[in-house]
Parts: structure tokens; C-alpha cells; sequence
């Protein structure tokens, strides 16, 4: 098992098909990630991107084919087992508006780890040092009212590795902010994910956001191109 | 823009006389107008290295006139051309919009030249943010211009690819 363990892909999609009534969001997908690796996944606003997306992290079902991640078939799981899955294994980032306004940044960053059975003490030690990780040391104690775009930015991102998810989906992580704030969030959680090894899935339309990861992948007409190209003459 | 492979395209959609060589280039590639010295120029280079070849004199009531018409040699050079990313610079534009109007005329894959070129173009701004990680700051807002240079073309690349099949349609009728 260990040699499967380190050769296989950490993800694998294979024959992904899902339709919403007569539409095809997703016309057959296959692909594999490396453990540790950083995806971009690009595509216009209605090419499947979300699509693709929630299958991967088991959100939906697909139609057909199915998803393997870290050696589990999402397909022979109940919605339960899914569920279980995605708070060990996934870590997700939005866009913006994912912290509790009311609990501080410290606290924020704490929550997943007190749900996951930590005690309090351990928890807040724990967030303390993942804050200072992501350059928000003396920041703990604020509130995310308190904070900038940015700032608040790295406190979500924070809290999502703080489980050690074996895998973090970043939707848009730093759309909401300005350039010079989110080259800054960017390379920070870069830094820290590839120092911990995380698989990252790093959904954008910006390709100066894609620049960031190992390679890209694109989603259009819900079929993958581009990269799978390169390379090809 | 490569003038001598954009003229072997033109070409290579049908044998075709010196004078309206001109004609269809200046026509096609609007505002890049090439003089007929160039045009010649050109034809005797690609003459020379096996590209195309020239047909029969044509007397007529004027000077005698030369047809031209691509080689399989020529094809594949061409061939090669239309599927060679470029180097993401600040003189692509033209080329690219050269490849993609030929690839279009050709019947060739524009959509997939366009994707190499995208992966290309990727590719190279992953190079340059990783230099820029470590770089001091007047070297990152350098490679920041770089960046943004390649991010437009890269708009160009999506604006484009969503209007092929309209482009087709309109060369088409032009031709």
C-alpha cells in the first residue's frame, strides 16, 4: 500500500459526466493530480468549471464516471461518509464573506479544530501559530470587521489548512482584492502549502492568479483543453 | 508579423498571381499594407528554398505572367508555422493574427493554435512569477510589466476564441 500510496494520483476523475436537464455541464473529464501539486483550473463562467469542481470535492454526484481521492471512490460512498470525507481530507477557500463577523481571528481559525474534538487550549495554540504562518501574528485578537480585505483573506485561509486537509480548494482566493494584496495572500499561502505538501486546487479566471501553480488545467464547453496540448506538434 | 509565411498561406488557398497576391494580403491583413518589392522579393525566396514553385508563363495582352502555387514542401512549412507557439513579445499580436486568419482560410485547427499559443503564454508567466518571488522589488515591477503584457494578449486569445466561428463565416464571404 505504501508504494501505492506515493505513486498514484492524490485525485483521479475518470469519465466525469454530469447534465442539469437538457444542459451538459460536464462532457466527459478525465484527469489526475499529484499529491502536493497546484492546479489551476481556468474556463470561462459556464464551461463546467463548478461544476467539475463540486464532483472532485464530492459535493455533487456525477452523472458517470466517478472521483478518487487519496484512495477512497467518492462513488461507493453515502452522502454521510461523503460528508466525513470532505471535513478530513478538504479544505476550502471562497472568495470572500466565509469568517464569522463576531469571533475573532484567532477564534475564527479555531472553530474547525474544536469541532474536530481539540480542547480549547490546544486549538488556540495550534491557530496562534498558523496565523503567525501566514504573516498575521500580532493579529489574532481582531475582529474580522477589523481587518482588510487581505488579512481576512489570509485568516480563511488559516482556518482551512489548519485541519491539514490533504487537499484545499480555492475558489477565487483572492478576487475580491486588489493587486498588490493578492499577489501578497498568493504568495504567502504558496509558501505554506507547498511547505506542507497540500494538493491545491486553484479555481480562477485570472490567469496572473494561474501563474501561481505547477501547471493549469481548462475547462471549456465541459471538456478539458489547453495544457493537455502542449507540447503536442 | 512574418510576412513570408503569411504569404505562403495565401498562396497555399489556391495558386494565385503576384498582382492579386497583393490584393488579398492587403486585403486580409488590413492596415498592413506590403509593397509589391516585398511581394517579390518574398516569391523568389520561397522559389529558392522549394516552397512553391511557379507555373507557366501566361502571355497575355501585357507583360507575361507567372502563377504560383505551393509545394508539399511548402505545406509543410507552413503547417509548421500555423502550430509553433510564438514567444510571448510585444511583436505577437500580428503574427498570431496572421496564424489564426490563415489557420481560419486554411480550414486548419485555429481553436487549437490558439490554445497552444494560450499554454504558451501560461507558461511563460508561470516562469516569470516564480523569478518574481524572490526578486527585490524594482526586478518585480519589471517582470510585473511583462506580465500584464502577456495577460493582454492573452485577452486577445479568449476574445478571439469565442468569435472563430463568426470569423470564419466573414472570411469566407470575403474570399
Amino acid at each position: 500500500m505504501a508504494d501505492l500510496a506515493t505513486t498514484a494520483p492524490l485525485i483521479r476523475a475518470t469519465g466525469l459526466r454530469k447534465s442539469f436537464g437538457p444542459t451538459e455541464a460536464l462532457r466527459g473529464i478525465d484527469l489526475d493530480i499529484d499529491r502536493g501539486e497546484v492546479v489551476a483550473v481556468m474556463g470561462p463562467s459556464g464551461s463546467g468549471k463548478s461544476t467539475l469542481i463540486h464532483c472532485l470535492a464530492g459535493v455533487l454526484t456525477p452523472d458517470a464516471g466517478d472521483v478518487t481521492i487519496n484512495g477512497t471512490e467518492l462513488g461507493r460512498l453515502d452522502a454521510d461518509a461523503r460528508a466525513r470525507l470532505r471535513l478530513k481530507e478538504i479544505g476550502f477557500v471562497f472568495q470572500f464573506g466565509q469568517l464569522l463577523p463576531d469571533l475573532t481571528a484567532v477564534d475564527n481559525v479555531a472553530l474547525p479544530l474544536l469541532m474536530g474534538g481539540a480542547s480549547r487550549r490546544a486549538a488556540r495554540a495550534e491557530s496562534y501559530a498558523w496565523l503567525e504562518r501566514l504573516g498575521l501574528g500580532d493579529q489574532g485578537d481582531k475582529f474580522p470587521g477589523q481587518m482588510s480585505g487581505g488579512q481576512a483573506q489570509r485568516v480563511a485561509i488559516a482556518r482551512a489548512l489548519a485541519t491539514r486537509p490533504t487537499v484545499l480548494f480555492a475558489d477565487e482566493p483572492t478576487g475580491s482584492l486588489d493587486s498588490v494584496a493578492a499577489e501578497s495572500v498568493l504568495e504567502t499561502m504558496l509558501d505554506v502549502v507547498r511547505e506542507a505538501r497540500t494538493t491545491v486546487l486553484l479555481i480562477t479566471h485570472d490567469p496572473r492568479t494561474a501563474a501561481y501553480a505547477d501547471r493549469e488545467v481548462i475547462v471549456r464547453d465541459g471538456r478539458l483543453s489547453g495544457s493537455a496540448l502542449v507540447g503536442r506538434s | 508579423m512574418d510576412t513570408s509565411p503569411a504569404l505562403l498561406g495565401l498562396i497555399a488557398e489556391g495558386p494565385t498571381y503576384g498582382y492579386d497576391l497583393k490584393q488579398r494580403y492587403d486585403r486580409v491583413f488590413a492596415g498592413r499594407r506590403i509593397a509589391f518589392g516585398q511581394i517579390y522579393a518574398a516569391l523568389a525566396r520561397m522559389i529558392r528554398d522549394g516552397l512553391i514553385v511557379a507555373l507557366g508563363e501566361e502571355a497575355g495582352a501585357g507583360p507575361a505572367r507567372k502563377r504560383y502555387e505551393v509545394t508539399a514542401e511548402g505545406r509543410r512549412h507552413l503547417e509548421d508555422w500555423l502550430r509553433t507557439p510564438d514567444v510571448p513579445s510585444p511583436a505577437l499580436a500580428s503574427n498570431l493574427f496572421a496564424k489564426t486568419v490563415l489557420a481560419l482560410m486554411l480550414d486548419d485547427n485555429a481553436d487549437q493554435l490558439l490554445d497552444v499559443q494560450r499554454a504558451a503564454h501560461l507558461a511563460r508567466m508561470r516562469e516569470l512569477t516564480t523569478l518574481k518571488h524572490s526578486a527585490p522589488l524594482l526586478e518585480r515591477l519589471a517582470i510585473d510589466h511583462a506580465l500584464f503584457q502577456i495577460e493582454a494578449d492573452l485577452r486577445w486569445i479568449d476574445a478571439t476564441s469565442a468569435r472563430l466561428t463568426d470569423m470564419k463565416k466573414e472570411l469566407s464571404a470575403d474570399g
